[in-house]
């Protein structure tokens, strides 16, 4: 019966696993990538500590997880309770809602760059020609991380109000209705009903917003590049540019270790939700 | 119905803005790809005057648009044919196994799902530039299978262990053999998983960008998505013909989308569902 699992499992230790333990010892070493590795020790890890930009990557990181905590899950729980309270127009503004999430990022970064940001082409010149002043906020180090995050949440949102709403769908009708019954609003039914009833899936979407906050690289890189004068780099863009613009392997491979220990945290709490669940179902 | 008439109000309110905000930059980018770069600069806004179809045939013939959305193609349906191929079989056994072992199995492919792409990538680069794999379709359609293959584990997993295990002890007294089981009486009935495994595997190897930079260099192997990318930078300036080619690479998929929307969201929305 092994044998059955064995070419999935091949291609997966070939590509994902190999690799990864590879990354852990690249990061000890002093490699371009093509020639020999030099041992390093610990330098890869010093030379980042001391370099300020990793720390604003890292600072970055932070803040988007903040961000992406709160706003998206915010905008979807309250999206979720709106689409259950509207049963006719569901089916068709949940594809609406959904239709973000599937196109490209490529495509998409290009087109708030061209149509939404773009002080010639955007919005944002349509905004200044009826006067707002308002600068490009992809220009600016100050700003750019955000005007990124805000093409990630119009990408995500929705996604995660379908996800909520098809959780809410799974709480009896009889509770609603009883709570209602009861004389609860809108805001007591969402409190102590909704919220409560899809207690699993908010944890579990928390949880892989914390581990994919870490990873965040292909709007930021796609957008901005991680710039200008980084104000915009995260993590996985820092590495990206050691790896593949500075020859230096290495360094990318002790940022990617780094990244992967917020990861290996938040998916340590998810595998272990994920026993527990198991073993309450069964 | 649920709520008091206030309440509905709200909501309906929520719902118009979400759907407008959500359809906002859409609505512009295919109204600009008919629109020349002068009248986009003019006033993003407007409504287009007279249609610039040869935005979309610009676009075509600059971009070569054709050869990437082959490529594009390629990709995705080797990927989807080496997903269903390992993914079926091991989700199969995954569901009738039990013990430590095949419990480990279950968490490793589950802990690959939330592994960062940067953990593997760069070794993973310079392995395949070392063996000739850079600019290889095949290749990167390889690395996209151990990628997407543990969600499509898992999603079969659920199918497979809706399969009532009394339709394969029949075929055993019968005298099958574990493969003829796998293929007379386990397939036929994960036939549903399949397809919504192949549009979401095929949707995801369409839309992947960082292995598909990385790994395809050369214009006359780039797939949509990358040639797209190097076309076009900060600094465009032809966003008309721009926008014509990104509704070019978009619209397959959501003409797909709007025909099949249930397996759509329901694939990519399982697994984060929890009852």
């Amino acid at each position: 019966m092994w044998l059955f699992a064995l070419p999935a499992l091949l291609i997966n230790i070939c590509i994902i696993l190999v690799p990864a333990v590879l990354t852990f010892t690249a990061a000890f070493f002093i490699w371009d990538g093509v020639g020999t590795p030099v041992w390093a020790g610990l330098a890869n890890f010093q030379n980042m500590v001391a370099d300020p930009v990793f720390w604003s990557a890292l600072t970055n990181n932070f803040i988007w997880t903040a961000i992406f905590l709160t706003v998206p899950v915010c905008l979807a729980l309250v999206m979720a309770a709106a689409l259950l309270m509207a049963p006719k127009a569901r089916i068709v503004v949940q594809s609406i809602i959904f239709l973000p999430r599937i196109i490209a990022v490529a495509v998409t970064g290009r087109i708030f760059q061209g149509m939404i940001f773009s002080p010639a082409t955007g919005i944002v010149a349509w905004l200044n020609e009826h006067g707002f002043s308002i600068s490009d906020p992809l220009a600016d180090p100050d700003r750019s991380l955000y005007a990124v995050a805000a093409v990630d949440i119009w990408h995500w949102w929705g996604f995660l109000a379908v996800v909520f709403l098809s959780a809410m769908r799974q709480i009896s009708v009889d509770q609603i209705e009883a709570a209602r019954l009861d004389g609860a609003g809108f805001f007591a039914l969402f409190r102590y009903v909704l919220i409560p009833g899809i207690r699993p899936t908010l944890t579990l979407m928390l949880i892989l917003t914390v581990i994919w906050s870490f990873q965040v690289f292909e709007f930021i890189f796609i957008i901005t590049r991680g710039g200008p004068a980084y104000g915009s780099e995260v993590l996985a863009t820092f590495a990206y540019r050691h790896a593949f613009f500075e020859g230096d392997v290495g360094q990318a491979a002790a940022a990617a270790c780094v990244m992967s220990l917020f990861g290996l945290c938040a998916t340590a709490v998810y595998l272990w939700l994920q026993i527990t669940d198991d073993a309450q179902s069964t | 119905m649920i709520g008091d008439r206030w309440s509905r109000t709200f909501a309906l309110g929520l719902i118009g803005v979400a759907s407008f905000s959500s359809l906002l930059p859409i609505v512009l980018a295919v109204m600009n790809a008919l629109k020349t770069t002068v009248e986009i600069g003019s006033n993003p806004l407007a409504l287009p005057t007279q249609l610039h179809w040869e935005n979309f045939s610009s676009a075509w013939r600059n971009a070569q648009l054709g050869p990437s959305l082959l490529h594009s193609a390629e990709v995705a349906i080797l990927t989807i044919v080496m997903v269903c191929v390992t993914a079926t079989p091991c989700a199969y056994v995954l569901a009738r196994q039990k013990g430590k072992f095949w419990r480990f199995m279950t968490f490793y492919f589950m802990a690959t799902i939330t592994v960062p792409v940067q953990l593997y990538l760069y070794p993973l680069y310079f392995i395949f530039a070392k063996l000739g794999l850079v600019n290889s379709i095949p290749a990167v359609a390889l690395i996209y299978t151990a990628m997407f293959s543990p969600f499509a584990i898992f999603l079969l997993r659920t199918y497979a262990l809706a399969i009532p295990v009394a339709l394969e002890e029949a075929a055993q007294v019968d005298g099958a053999k574990p493969w003829q089981t796998f293929f007379y009486v386990i397939l036929p009935m994960m036939r549903p998983g399949l397809l919504t495994v192949a549009i979401i595997v095929g949707l995801n190897a369409w839309n992947e960008f960082v292995i598909a930079v990385t790994f395809l260099q050369n214009d006359s192997n780039v797939t949509a998505i990358v040639r797209f990318y190097n076309l076009t930078g900060q600094y465009s300036t032809d966003w008309g013909e721009m926008l014509a080619a990104a509704v070019t690479i978009v619209l397959p998929i959501v003409v797909i989308f709007v025909l099949l929307q249930r397996q759509f969201i329901d694939g990519m929305t399982s697994g984060a569902v929890k009852s």
